[in-house]
């Protein structure tokens, strides 16, 4: 056996593990923290694969962002996980069908009896690297789903402000602006006070 | 493709070694430290008093928005880094679609700016 082949399975077992875990975890946090373990064990698959830009960027964005935004949604919903888990049971035959069915995809889509709609996988390209393939035919051919993953990064943003940012009333802010816009005029008074009498 | 998997040997190398010391760091203290096991050391201690409550509280919303904009940037920023490798290659297409992509995420955040969402309060 090869060593290729001794980190295949070094990694998809820990990722098969992990992803177990993560259902079967009492503690929400640590199912998110089996997460990210499986994350980086899926990265490592990518990069046996060759896929290093792929590999790299679950790295950045899953286990960098993706799951720091699940450990907070899990801090922040304030629900009793172990009365949500009482009719855990209940949801089992739903659950084994859904499943299955997502084993018959998987199945079939690796074994190609259903033909891609996609079309056939792109020729690999001996002597580029995969980025570089990649950033060759990103930003020209398919030009019109880049700018499309972009207008759809500016809609998360502004849905993201809209359904989050309440402000606080009565809140004194410092105003730099205003500050450096002041002049002696309008912050300094000096007047002639006659002795005896005051202001 | 093993040219690309032995570029990855030094990384191996360097984890198992991080690994090795990890473990012996973790190991060690158990076989030389001084021990003497007492609960108070381990109950939760807060100036002085007894803990209060749990200190697993709930998270203010606000950090979920600041982490939904850091991963929108985040991705961003991973859009350009095909662009940085393949820049020769790509011509002024290329260049101007990408100069567009980033004039859309400025347009969100000079909204994000003025609407004060990178304001705490």
């Amino acid at each position: 056996m090869d060593v290729a082949a001794v980190f295949f399975y070094l990694f998809s077992a820990v990722t098969v593990a992990s992803g177990f875990m993560v259902i079967a975890a009492r503690n929400p946090v640590h199912s998110v923290l089996f997460l990210i373990l499986a994350f980086v064990n899926s990265a490592g698959l990518f990069l046996l694969l060759g896929a290093e830009f792929l590999a790299m960027i679950l790295v950045i964005v899953y286990v960098g962002a993706v799951a720091v935004l699940f450990l907070f949604v899990v801090m922040m919903l304030d629900v009793d996980f172990a009365e949500l888990k009482q009719g855990f049971l209940q949801y089992l035959p739903l659950g084994v069908i859904i499943g299955a069915i997502v084993l018959v995809e998987l199945v079939a889509g690796a074994l190609t009896l259903v033909p891609s709609p996609l079309g056939k996988p792109a020729a690999p390209t001996p002597g580029v690297s995969n980025t570089q393939a990649l950033g060759r035919v990103l930003y020209t051919q398919y030009l019109y789903f880049f700018e499309v993953a972009g207008l759809v990064l500016l809609v998360a943003m502004i849905g993201a402000i809209v359904l989050t940012l309440r402000h606080k009333r009565g809140v004194r802010r410092q105003s730099v602006a205003a500050q450096v816009a002041r002049t002696k005029a309008t912050s300094v008074e000096v007047r002639k006070v006659p002795s005896r009498t005051g202001v | 493709m093993p040219s690309l998997l032995s570029d990855y040997l030094p990384l191996v190398i360097f984890m198992a070694i991080a690994f090795a010391i990890g473990l012996a760091l973790l190991i060690a203290p158990f076989i030389v430290a001084y021990k003497s096991p007492d609960p108070e050391k381990l109950s939760a201690y807060e100036c002085g008093f007894n803990a209060f409550d749990d200190a697993r509280m709930r998270f203010d919303v606000r950090y979920y928005l600041v982490s939904l904009l850091f991963i929108i940037f985040d991705l961003e920023v991973a859009f350009l880094f095909p662009w940085a490798v393949a820049f020769k290659e790509v011509g002024p297409l290329g260049f101007w679609s990408v100069i567009v992509f980033l004039g859309v995420l400025t347009v969100g955040f000079i909204y994000e700016w003025k609407k004060g969402a990178l304001e705490w309060d």
